[in-house]
């Protein structure tokens, strides 16, 4: 294999990492603020592909205004699945709010086999994402380097939200405690449901650009890069966004290089995912990123 | 300024108070004392909404009893809880600007000036993680937050627990200085030779009732308390 090829590989990585590291930071966010583990995620990033499919499809509306749309539409399911299903659980069993997410991850897979239908659904790909280019002999379809930046502007966005804004700090603070955010009159429900809004819309843009890359959407289209984007997740450490970034990029460039560099392994490729994710938390429970668990002081 | 009326709280099966009543004037010091699991603690947390509660509270008239801990703190309650609770991996700064959260009055720079000025500590350690100070420099913390709310009332958990015995005098030297500049303190300690001695009022609590009341100075005086809460024979 020459250079030419594993620039190719890595351009690819780059993008598969790109989407696992959009949609593990829902997860990471969500478990960092409550401790949940929302099983529903897959299935929230699969809706909001449905949406933009709809958008174009259906009401003629031009791609990015049907995107922006979509994205925005996510973010408000995402704060209706927290109102409805766990907000009534946060005082529950971690266990309880768990099976929930599970519940509602059916519940979503099944409206959408109700709704959208089974049969499977060619997502239109924009023109812009479809165009062939030769870069010094690297053949990419132009979408291998739209998702990396989309990627890259989303990510410098949610830092700045997190780190530089007034909402950041109390995301921050209620992931460390929220009785005590309570107590300085923060409606502490408010911010995890905005939390829920991020995670959910960063789903919706990782699900859109998905389907650019795999252009074929059906109601189970979640699972799968769902329960990927959650050993991301893991295995940079959960509740810490730089560990669901990190994860992300890792595990999309790992599961790519294998399969390049070894074909005869490569119907593996899910197992390897999953491999890695036993061996992460056999040798480092807490994930790449992930704090040694401190007891609250 | 507080009017607390016939206060109960059930923890499971536990009849945690039994019917306490007691008030907080305002621009006053008023302590809580008694042992270990006699409700003081749930006293506070009933108040700030943290645990259901039977009975009245008022704050200047205005049931709280029912409300949402967040609203409760909107109308002017503040808690330095126990074990001071900053936020470890904020910045002193944020911890600060947590404390005024919900304010959006433009004298919020005003307060964090007056608070560095209270505790000068602060103002050095601005940049770094709560995490980071000292237990004395995270007490002055908490009660800096608290008082970012600009709270009517200012409600304390033990704030000399588990620092040493210059901090602790420094803590109660801080708590009157804040009072003498007019903030009515409902304070809560095991340390009650330390609480009486600047408390313009204290109640005594035992297993979730009132047994004793009075002036902090009578009390401290009293046979009674000396023996049990004062360990002098």
């Amino acid at each position: 294999m020459g250079i030419v090829d594993l620039f190719q590989q890595l351009a690819n990585g780059l993008s598969l990492g790109s989407l696992y590291a959009l949609i593990a930071i829902g997860y990471t966010m969500v478990y960092g603020i409550i401790r949940l583990i929302n099983f529903a995620h897959g299935d929230v990033m699969m809706v909001g592909c449905y949406l933009a499919y709809f958008g174009v499809l259906m009401f003629r509306l031009p791609w990015q205004i049907s995107w922006i749309l979509a994205v925005l539409l996510t973010s408000l399911l995402g704060v209706s699945i927290y109102i409805g299903a766990y907000k009534p659980l946060r005082r529950a069993p971690r266990i309880s709010a768990l099976i929930t997410a599970i519940g509602v991850s059916f519940f979503l897979e099944s409206l959408g086999l109700v709704i959208f239908g089974g049969r499977p659904k060619a997502f239109p790909r924009p023109p812009a994402f479809d165009i062939g280019l030769n870069i010094g002999g690297v053949y990419l379809v132009s979408f291998t380097l739209w998702i990396p930046l989309i990627t890259a502007i989303l990510l410098v966005g949610l830092v700045y939200l997190i780190y530089k804004t007034k909402i950041g700090m109390a995301m921050r603070s209620v992931a460390t405690d929220i009785e005590t955010t309570s107590l300085m009159g923060v409606d502490v429900d408010k911010v995890i449901s905005f939390t829920f809004a991020i995670g959910s819309a960063l789903a919706a843009a990782g699900g859109i650009m998905w389907a650019i890359k795999f252009p074929q959407i059906n109601p189970y289209m979640g699972i799968m890069p769902g329960l990927k984007a959650f050993i991301a997740a893991v295995f940079g450490g959960i509740g810490n966004i730089f560990g669901a970034m990190l994860g992300g990029f890792l595990l999309g460039m790992i599961e790519i290089l294998v399969v390049a560099f070894m074909p005869s392994i490569a119907g593996y490729r899910d197992a390897i995912a999953f491999g890695i994710l036993i061996v992460v938390l056999l040798f480092k429970p807490t994930g790449l990123l992930g704090e040694p668990l401190k007891e609250k002081v | 300024m507080l009017k607390v009326e016939n206060l109960h709280v059930y923890y499971g099966g536990i009849h945690a108070l039994k019917g306490i009543s007691f008030e907080v004037p305002e621009g006053k010091i008023v302590t809580l004392i008694g042992a270990n699991g006699a409700g003081k603690t749930t006293t506070l947390r009933a108040i700030c909404g943290l645990v259901d509660a039977k009975g009245s509270i008022k704050l200047k008239g205005e049931e709280l009893i029912g409300k949402p801990t967040h609203e409760i703190v909107q109308k002017g309650i503040a808690m330095v809880p126990e074990g001071r609770r900053v936020f470890p991996n904020l910045t002193v700064m944020e911890n600060l600007l947590m404390g005024a959260y919900y304010r959006n009055d433009n004298s919020i720079e005003k307060d964090l000036e007056w608070i560095f000025n209270l505790f000068p500590r602060l103002q050095e350690r601005k940049w770094q993680k709560a995490g980071t100070l000292s237990g004395g420099e995270q007490q002055m913390l908490a009660l800096g937050r608290a008082l970012m709310g600009r709270p009517q009332l200012l409600m304390m958990d033990e704030p000399s627990l588990g620092l040493a015995p210059l901090l602790v005098r420094e803590v109660f030297k801080v708590i009157k200085k804040i009072n003498e500049e007019g903030k009515t303190i409902l304070l809560i300690e095991q340390n009650a030779r330390a609480a009486l001695k600047i408390a313009h009022y204290g109640y005594v609590l035992e297993t979730g009732r009132i047994v004793m009341e009075g002036p902090g100075e009578e009390l401290l005086n009293d046979d009674r308390v000396r023996r049990v809460y004062l360990g002098e024979a």
